[in-house]
């Protein structure tokens, strides 16, 4: 659809409900595939380029091989349903979804059905304004990801018209757990920002764990976005499109609000919406048909008879429970506490990027307003400057260093910036860069008694007003120290000196 | 000693035979090459003579000269049924549609025939993909049975059966989904052995129902049978279904049988489902002949009843089905095997391929399997088959609780004429109805030689049944049972085996073991 036939976001927004449904595939970062010995190329050590290397008779679902279910795998997905909130199954099943095609070695994949390995879950996603939305989580399950196809020849890339296809069975087999909320109501004009905050709650969510690369340009964690409308007023449920593999945060905020721009645009004018998956197009930023998707698709589900039921034991439960880190919506909550900042104060931090490197500058002895308004503030100038990632510039250990050196009055605020860029610069570490530039602030008294000395009796008409009582004239003789001194001096301690040296 | 001595050899006369230096392995191997050139061009037990016999023998003479330790069934030939993968010989379960594919791998239980040092002979014939009970099925014709040329030597497993009763192999590997082993056992005058589910590895087996299928023996001897299951036992990593326990030595079991006073006091379980209609008179004399000998041996008979094994045969033909067209769907030429010379989409090709690949009785398993497992069928079949599943097994619970072994015919009928049974799908199916609830219920099964029919000479099978995992009790008891009955023959059902001419005809040598 061309933009002009969209309808206006806000008019779509005022005659239809939104609701929401996301599949979010995520990619398994363990050493071998989920049932068989094969390197996985998802894990972050491997790198594997060329086609059909990563495999096994496995992999190929060559006749007499077997599937083995990978324990770490089964361990990673249940970290992951408890994370969202889940139930654990204390048994669940693999089961066979039967459908011929070539990037599926047995022409069936091994998922799971009707006995999921984690289902009912809750996941609190946080909006950038602060705003906490409850996201039902249906169920997590594992399953195994397909091989990959080129199709050569043709124009669209696609299989139809492809003058041939190249299959890669290297990413056959990966562990996957596939994510399924719910159906999402009450989003309303927020409904885009949702969607990118709920898939970047789960990439936090699954690095936290240490259970997936989460690369989304890797196709490490793939979001299916579901997207209906329904008329304002009407109960019932509006057909959906199921928008695939959309590889960016910003695609998928682009793709829901597309669609609800698109469907709304038909439905106004009468017109029906297609059941069926489309292809988001990040160039043109729009999506395309892809299949029809019927509800009546028919996969012949059975339990898969090549493997036993998993059955975790209560303590595994419990063991990978208490393991759990803290949910991002919950960390952030108790940190912006800890560290006593401002809604405002946090929300930079927050949406800077920078929580990560604020933490661990405080971890590392800084205190948090000093260790926000470095990385905010001068960090994030340069960085901006070099068009770099702050936290590929400096590390929080760096930070915190020179935070320190500027509290115990070492260092100046305008020395310690001179410093922050002599670190960046490569030079070493701070205390390499305040010796090798002489930063170091003056702090003997005997120098700096010498230099108030001067100064005073070089302006004789300040020194008669400070012992006439005007304090405040003690500004130029300060600054004339500070300039002797070449900067390298605690200007509070040369007005202590000052007002001392003046009154005797 | 003669050729002929060394292919009518038992595996565990041959094992101490090459133990003490009396033989050599490529002498035992050559002998059995020689009588598979000679007689498989009638009998038809062989897809494929391995070219490394001779060299992989030779070796275990080496091996044995150089005074190394060797595993007991080192340097004895076995046949292995094409199911199971060969990294060195085709492995093509019967099937055009795998006409020449050399496996990239071994099965689990062929590289631990290799690892003890046997020698495989070749690959033996079997219905296509296993689904059958004559072999006629098999798309490369069907084997014959060495008991009389004109007859099935039974199904799947009659390529290994008849190879073993034609005095080809020793012993040889079988699998068995619904009775692929014990059946051809029972009219080939062999024995035959169907593991407990889960204790032989089924990895490189070519999956028929992955929860019915098991590998295991074909034998002219128990204690073979439980020498070959020593060897191809126990738990394997690669198969997720295969039991992690310790199993006890089967041939240690074999040979207390054998020496032992073991059947005084068993509690001899007859299943009063497996007999009565549909059973051949001649198999129903032998088999209580047999149970009056047990008794006279001090075997106590307690009848049992297995209410639902009357529902065996039609739960088992939506479960395997069901598990097979799946398991068969990676047919699909594009990264193995054969490929159709069509043009057009990749769906086009697949198709052909299908259906040029597959015969009959696959591509009608295959319909039955997807209709049983299609949405708002399921229930109503595959369901519906599971719980009689779960009945069956319960049936067996309840009979263990009443005997150590249960007993029954092996098969209802003797050989019967090819051709007999092709149109009636229905009749084939039903020959496996004494088989099929142990897989069913994942219970372990033998068959052993029961005598010849009185009213058509040929063989007879009896069928033993022990709870899962008691596999060494029916090798402790069928031992027993062989010696009873041979004792009783005054000689071993094979040894009445018709001579194979070089003319193709088999000419009978009378017997004792039942008129002819």
């Amino acid at each position: 659809m061309a933009k002009a036939e969209l309808m206006d976001f806000d008019k779509a927004l005022e005659l239809f409900e939104p609701v929401l449904g996301f599949e979010v595939h995520v990619e398994l970062s363990t050493q071998t595939k989920m049932f068989s010995d094969a390197p996985n190329p998802a894990f972050g050590g491997h790198e594997i380029s060329e086609p059909n290397t990563a495999i096994t008779p496995v992999c190929l679902g060559l006749p007499g091989s077997l599937p083995v279910v990978n324990e770490t795998a089964v361990r990673y997905s249940i970290s992951l349903g408890l994370a969202l909130g889940c139930q654990i199954a204390p048994t669940s099943r693999f089961a066979r979804k039967n459908y011929f095609y070539p990037d599926l070695a047995k022409n069936y994949q091994i998922s799971q059905y009707d006995e999921p390995i984690a289902f009912e879950g809750m996941l609190e996603v946080e909006l950038e304004d602060g705003t906490l939305v409850q996201v039902p989580i249906e169920r997590a399950h594992m399953e195994e990801d397909a091989g990959k196809l080129t199709h050569v020849g043709g124009s669209t890339g696609r299989i139809q018209g492809a003058e041939y296809s190249l299959v890669d069975y290297n990413r056959a087999g990966v562990p996957l757990v596939e994510i399924v909320t719910k159906p999402i109501f009450g989003a309303e004009h927020r409904a885009p920002e949702l969607a990118k905050a709920y898939v970047s709650t789960i990439r936090d969510i699954v690095r936290a764990l240490g259970i997936s690369e989460a690369r989304m340009e890797r196709g490490n964690l793939r979001c299916d976005a579901n997207v209906s409308l329904r008329p304002r007023g009407q109960v019932a449920l509006g057909t959906r499109t199921e928008t695939k593999n959309v590889n960016s945060l910003r695609s998928v905020e682009r793709a829901v609000r597309y669609e609800i721009q698109r469907q709304a645009a038909i439905l106004a004018k009468g017109g029906t919406i297609t059941q069926e998956t489309r292809h988001w197009h990040e160039d043109t930023g729009a999506t395309s048909p892809g299949r029809p998707k019927s509800d009546a698709d028919d996969y012949r589900y059975f339990p898969e008879p090549d493997l036993l039921p998993v059955a975790p034991t209560p303590q595994l439960i419990a063991e990978l429970r208490a393991a759990l880190p803290e949910a991002p919506a919950a960390r952030r909550r108790r940190l912006k506490e800890e560290w006593g900042f401002s809604d405002l104060e946090f929300r930079d931090v927050v949406n800077s990027g920078l929580l990560v490197e604020v933490t661990d500058t405080v971890a590392a002895g800084a205190s948090p307003q000093q260790a926000r308004k470095w990385w905010t503030g001068e960090i994030a100038r340069i960085a901006n400057a070099q068009n770099a990632e702050p936290a590929a510039l400096i590390s929080p250990q760096h930070v915190a260093e020179i935070v320190a050196l500027v509290e115990s009055g070492s260092l100046t605020d305008r020395l310690a910036r001179q410093v922050v860029e002599g670190v960046i610069a490569g030079e070493g570490s701070p205390a390499d860069v305040v010796s090798a530039r002489g930063l170091e602030v003056v702090s003997d008294d005997g120098a700096l008694i010498a230099a108030v000395d001067a100064a005073l009796a070089q302006q004789p008409d300040v020194l008669e007003k400070i012992r006439d009582g005007k304090v405040q004239a003690a500004g130029a003789v300060i600054g004339a120290v500070m300039k002797a001194m070449g900067g390298k001096a605690d200007a509070a301690r040369v007005r202590e000196l000052v007002l001392e040296r003046a009154a005797q | 000693m003669s050729a002929a001595d060394l292919t009518r050899s038992t595996a565990a006369d041959l094992a101490h035979r090459l133990t003490t230096g009396e033989v050599s392995s490529v002498e035992v191997t050559q002998a059995h090459l020689d009588r598979i050139a000679a007689v498989d061009g009638d009998v038809h037990a062989f897809l494929h003579v391995s070219e490394n016999a001779l060299e992989t023998a030779r070796q275990v003479d080496a091996d044995r000269a150089a005074g190394q330790a060797l595993p007991e069934l080192a340097g004895v030939p076995i046949a292995i049924k094409d199911v199971l993968c060969t990294i060195d010989m085709p492995s093509t379960s019967g099937s055009k549609i795998l006409e020449g594919w050399i496996p990239p791998y071994d099965a689990t239980v062929v590289a631990r025939l290799r690892a003890a040092r046997m020698v495989p002979l070749g690959k033996t014939n079997m219905d296509e993909f296993a689904m059958g009970s004559s072999t006629e099925h098999s798309a490369y014709g069907p084997t014959r049975n060495p008991w009389d040329l004109e007859r099935i030597p039974g199904g799947s497993g009659g390529g290994s059966a008849a190879a073993v009763a034609a005095f080809e192999a020793p012993v040889a590997l079988g699998s068995d989904t619904g009775g692929s082993i014990r059946q051809p056992g029972a009219v080939t005058g062999t024995v035959g052995v169907k593991p407990t589910y889960g204790g032989v590895s089924r990895y490189g087996a070519i999956a028929l129902a992955s929860s019915l299928d098991q590998v295991g023996p074909v034998s002219r001897t128990v204690l073979d049978a439980a020498l070959v299951h020593d060897v191809i036992g126990g738990h394997d990593p690669r198969d997720a279904t295969s039991i992690p326990d310790q199993w006890p030595s089967m041939a240690e079991a074999a040979r207390r049988g054998l020496t032992g006073d073991v059947l005084k006091g068993i509690r001899v379980g007859v299943v009063k489902e497996l007999e009565g209609e549909g059973f051949q008179s001649g198999v129903k004399q032998r088999y209580h002949e047999t149970l009056d000998l047990l008794a006279a041996a001090g075997a106590e008979i307690v009848e049992v009843s297995c209410p639902h094994f009357e529902y065996a045969v039609a739960a088992y033909y939506l479960i395997l089905p069901a598990e097979a067209s799946s398991n068969l769907a990676k047919f699909d030429s594009v990264r193995f095997g054969m490929r159709a010379n069509v043009t057009g989409t990749v769906e086009d090709v697949m198709a052909a391929t299908r259906e040029a690949g597959f015969g009959p009785e696959v591509k009608r398993r295959i319909i039955l399997g997807t209709y049983a497992l299609s949405a708002g069928y399921y229930d109503a079949y595959y369901g519906s088959a599971q719980k009689v599943r779960t009945l069956i097994q319960q049936d067996f619970d309840a009979a263990f609780e009443k005997a150590d072994i249960l007993v029954s015919p092996s098969a209802p009928t003797t050989a019967f004429k090819f051709g007999e049974k092709l149109e009636d799908p229905l009749a084939m199916y039903l020959n496996d109805v004494t088989t099929i609830p142990a897989n069913l219920a994942g219970v372990p099964g033998m068959g052993l030689p029961m005598g010849l029919a009185p009213e058509d000479g040929l063989p007879t099978g009896l069928q033993l049944m022990a709870p899962a995992r008691h596999d060494a009790r029916l090798y402790e008891a069928g031992a027993a049972i062989e010696q009873l009955l041979e004792g009783n023959w005054g000689h071993a059902l094979w040894s009445q085996a018709p001579e194979l001419g070089a003319n193709g005809l088999a000419t009978a040598l009378g017997s004792n073991g039942g008129a002819r």
